[in-house]
Formats: C-alpha cells, sequence, structure tokens
C-alpha cells in the first residue's frame, strides 16, 4: 500500500533468498497439513497478485507431501476495501475465482506480507458474498507487524519486526521475472 | 499522462475520444471483474457504500437510466433519479444551478444524460463531483461505446485487426462517435455505412472508411452495429421514407446471407424491428444484442467504481 514511498536502496536487508523462502513455504504447508486433516475439503485462496502464486505453490508442495491435490482460488479484494475515496488512483480489479460452494469448506486466505490487517478483513468479507465457508484461516509469508484490526495469523513464513515506515519488498520469479526473495527497505533518511 | 499508467485518474467520464488504449483496457478488465460479480451468491458488493449517485436524466431514456441504477445499487450506493419533466429544469433553472443544488445535497457521482453536447464537460469543470456522461446530443455515448467494445472483445477474444461496419443514422449519433474512438483506438478498421445525407464523407478525416452500398460491405466484416433510425429527430429532407431507407439500408435476411457466418449483429437499442434490422436476425444466433445489456451492466458498475472510487479532493 505504501508503493510510493521513498526508501534508500543501498541498505535493503535481505529476510529471504530462494531458498530459505521454499523451506518458509514447506513448513506452512506441513503446518496447514497438521490443522487441517480433511484436505479435500480445504481452499488455499490468493489475494492478487503474489498471494495467487504463493496459494498455488504452497498447493504444489501438499501434493508432493500427501499426494492430495488441495483446491486454489483467487479473491480479489478491490470492491471491499475501506479506503475507497481516499485514494488518486484506482489499480485493476482482478476477477475472483473460488470453487463452489464454500459451505463445508475451510478457506485458507493466502497473501504475501501481513500489516495492517485490512487486506485481509476485506477478503473475508468477500468471500462471504460467495458463500459461508465452515472456517477462514490466514496465512502469510511474512507478518510485519502493525495490526489495526484484531486480525492474526495461523500460518506464518517469517515474524518480521519492522517500523511502520519501512518496507516489506517481495518478489516471486513467476510474477516478477526476478530472483524469489524478500527484502527490509528502509524510509529515506531526509523523509 | 502521468506516471499512473495503468492506473486510474479520472473523476468524471466525459467522452471516449480522450481516454488512452491503457485506460480502455483498464475499464474492460475491471468490468470482467463486475461481470463476476453478477455470479456470486450476492450480488452486491460494498465499493461505493456511503456514496450518493444521482440520475440526472434531462433527456428521456429508460434502458440507460436501468442500467446505471441497477449498477449503483450492485455498488451499494445510495440513488436518486430525476428526469426532466420532475426536474426544475422545466421551471427555468440552469443547468449549473440544478447541479450546484445537487451538489449541496451531498452527491457524489452525477449520471447525466442531455440533448446539448457539451453538457457534461461544462458540468464536470464546474463541480467536484464526479460526472458520468450518459449521452449528449449526438457528440458521445461513452459507455456505449464501452459496452460494445467490451462485447466484442468477449465474443471474438480481441479487437485489434478486426473489420467493424457501423450502419444507419451516423450524423445524428452519439454511439457511433464513442464506437469510432474506441474502435480505431484499439486497432479495429471501422466502415460508416449509410445514405448520403446520413453519412457524409466528412467521417473519413476521423480515419474511418465511408461506404454508401452496404452490399459491398457486408462480405468484408467480422461486426456489423446496426444503428436505430431516430425517425422522431429526423426532419424529412435527410431521407425519403423508411420504406427507401429499408431497400436500400436495412439488414434483412436475404442480406444477411453476404455476412460471415461468425459476424456478431449489434444494436444498442431500442431495435426498430423490420426497419434496420429484420426480426428474425435481431433474435438469431448471431446477434448479441443481449449480451450487450447484460455487459452493459458490468461496464458501468467499472466506470462508476473507478470515477467514484478515487478521493476527488
Amino acid at each position: 500500500m505504501s508503493k510510493t514511498r521513498p526508501t534508500n536502496e543501498s541498505d535493503a536487508v535481505r529476510i529471504f533468498d530462494a531458498e530459505t523462502m521454499q523451506r518458509a513455504l514447506r513448513r506452512i504447508a506441513h503446518e496447514i497439513i497438521e490443522r487441517n486433516r480433511n484436505l479435500s475439503a480445504l481452499v488455499l485462496v490468493g489475494i492478487p497478485a503474489r498471494g495467487v502464486e504463493l496459494a498455488r505453490r504452497l498447493a504444489a508442495v501438499i501434493e508432493a507431501i500427501e499426494k492430495v491435490r488441495v483446491a486454489t482460488g483467487v479473491i480479489d479484494v478491490s470492491m471491499h476495501r475501506d479506503d475507497i475515496g481516499t485514494r488518486r488512483a484506482l489499480p485493476v480489479v482482478k476477477v475472483s475465482q473460488l470453487p463452489l460452494p464454500l459451505e463445508q469448506r475451510t478457506v485458507v486466505i493466502v497473501d504475501d506480507v501481513l500489516f495492517t490487517g485490512r487486506t485481509c478483513r476485506a477478503a473475508m468479507d468477500a468471500i462471504g458474498s460467495f458463500g459461508r465457508p465452515a472456517c477462514i484461516q490466514l496465512a502469510a509469508l511474512v507478518d510485519r507487524g502493525h495490526r489495526e484490526l484484531p486480525i492474526r495469523p495461523d500460518f506464518v513464513g517469517k515474524n518480521l519486526p519492522t517500523a511502520f515506515a519501512e518496507r516489506v519488498r517481495v518478489r516471486l520469479e513467476n510474477i516478477d521475472h526476478q530472483p524469489d526473495g524478500v527484502w527490509l527497505l528502509k524510509p529515506e533518511a531526509n523523509e | 499522462m502521468n506516471s499512473d499508467k495503468g492506473r486510474w485518474t479520472r473523476k468524471d467520464l466525459l467522452g471516449l475520444r480522450e481516454l488512452s488504449v491503457e485506460e480502455i483496457n483498464l475499464v474492460l478488465e475491471t468490468a470482467d471483474a463486475f461481470k463476476q460479480v453478477g455470479t456470486r451468491e450476492v450480488k452486491k458488493v460494498p465499493a461505493l457504500q456511503g456514496k450518493t449517485l444521482i440520475n440526472l436524466f434531462i433527456e428521456p431514456s429508460t434502458r440507460t437510466r436501468t442500467s446505471f441504477e441497477l449498477a449503483a445499487k450492485r455498488l451499494s450506493a445510495d440513488i436518486v433519479n430525476i428526469s426532466a419533466a420532475a426536474s426544475s429544469l422545466t421551471k427555468g433553472e440552469t443547468l449549473k444551478d440544478t447541479a450546484r443544488v445537487l451538489e449541496a445535497n451531498h452527491a457524489d457521482i452525477i449520471v447525466l444524460r442531455h440533448s446539448s453536447a457539451g453538457a457534461p464537460q461544462f458540468l464536470a469543470s464546474r463541480i467536484a463531483s464526479s460526472v458520468i456522461n450518459a449521452g449528449d446530443g449526438a457528440h458521445e455515448h461513452p459507455t456505449q461505446g464501452l459496452l460494445d467494445l467490451y462485447t466484442i472483445r468477449e465474443k471474438k477474444g480481441a479487437v485489434a485487426g478486426l473489420h467493424v461496419a457501423i450502419i444507419g443514422d451516423i450524423l445524428f449519433s452519439r454511439v457511433a462517435r464513442s464506437n469510432i474512438f474506441a474502435l480505431l483506438k484499439m486497432g479495429a478498421r471501422v466502415t460508416l455505412v449509410g445514405p448520403s445525407t446520413l453519412v457524409p464523407r466528412e467521417f473519413e478525416q476521423l480515419g474511418v472508411t465511408v461506404s454508401h452500398n452496404l452490399e459491398d460491405v457486408l462480405p468484408t466484416v467480422d461486426v456489423v452495429n446496426l444503428l436505430r433510425i431516430q425517425h422522431e429527430r429526423q426532419r424529412k429532407e435527410y431521407f425519403p421514407g423508411l420504406g427507401e431507407y429499408i431497400r436500400l439500408f436495412g439488414l434483412t435476411k436475404a442480406r444477411a446471407r453476404l455476412l460471415r457466418p461468425d459476424c456478431l449483429i449489434m444494436h444498442p437499442g431500442p431495435i426498430n424491428r423490420g426497419v434496420e434490422l429484420d426480426s428474425e436476425l435481431a433474435d438469431g444466433a448471431q446477434s448479441v444484442i443481449l449480451d450487450q445489456v447484460t455487459n452493459g451492466l458490468a461496464v458501468r458498475m467499472a466506470v462508476l467504481y473507478l470515477c467514484g472510487g478515487i478521493a476527488t479532493s
């Protein structure tokens, strides 16, 4: 959300490289399996764009471990955000895709960075317009803190204490055409 | 335009002439997402919750007004309809005064249909509310142009490289103008067909081809968009009579045999069955007229979401 804030590129601290990111995803996959014995009732729902790719990767890891193909989906949160009318430029809204019906299913929302929790709230609202899942859980590659709503993740790749003005940059090869990685960027000193 | 390439930054939609290809694509992609909303269990999203939309229709319209009204309701906006007969404009109030009264009532979005070209532009430059042009005189009808584009893209996969014929009353048609601007920008080829009184050669300056022979054009096109003959507006000198028009420019069943089998038949409605379009063709396999209506809802939701959703202060 803070995409335009200037940052000091030379001070970027690497949090994950491709290997440690994959390791974190494997651990999350194991935890999801442990929590959800009935994998056929599970659906991993990514928030565009990187959450969708992470959900796809988690499903692949779970399939490699358990030989079960877990359903995946896409949930766009743009129409359910609480900051409509406060932004000067709007990005494109993506098409949501969920396996229906959601009743009796457990939905795991997958996002790259968990910050204020407002995106997650919007995602829960959006999911509610498709049906009433039995349970909703939350998986995030990075939890950087600063929650503004009573929301906590069920599965976390890395807990990363940050200052509010800092930025977390996630790059995924299939989306960004750059090697996988996560970096912490400091705000520019004179800002 | 600015560093927000690929993002929407406009509070108003006044016409398609001023939109970039990126902006048109952004509206179409946003409409994809809103079309999907129509298939959900709950067909309403809170995107414009707390916003007030006023349908200010100074010229009569049922389908466009209804489409905007339904779109606004699906976005959770509050909506008021004002028609010409019920408005103080008939008591002599100026358009600007009407709009300022609406603004003082905290209207966030004004959807304006007006018989004078430029009325939405006039309003948009004077008030802070978003203004959406729902048709101004013979100037533009941008949401119709966008829904036609959306329907062509949906049925044909892409717009670039297609050949589109727009047939009928081009001179008086805001639908034709919005279509011409949008189609040319997206890389389609456009041929206008009709009697020389209604399709003057001057249109070629826009980058289109003008033809007065329908049967020459029909075998070469991917889409025919038939415009309504607005006989309520026309004075007699433009063409001798409806019979003459049908004989030369009506899409009859015999003429439709000249079309490619996958050619789309479009019409912005309301149709004069048996005048510009044969009744059976209007309901036939090549007709996408009802898809246009469904897509119009999604496109108008996208436009209201984009223009009404950005910060205006």
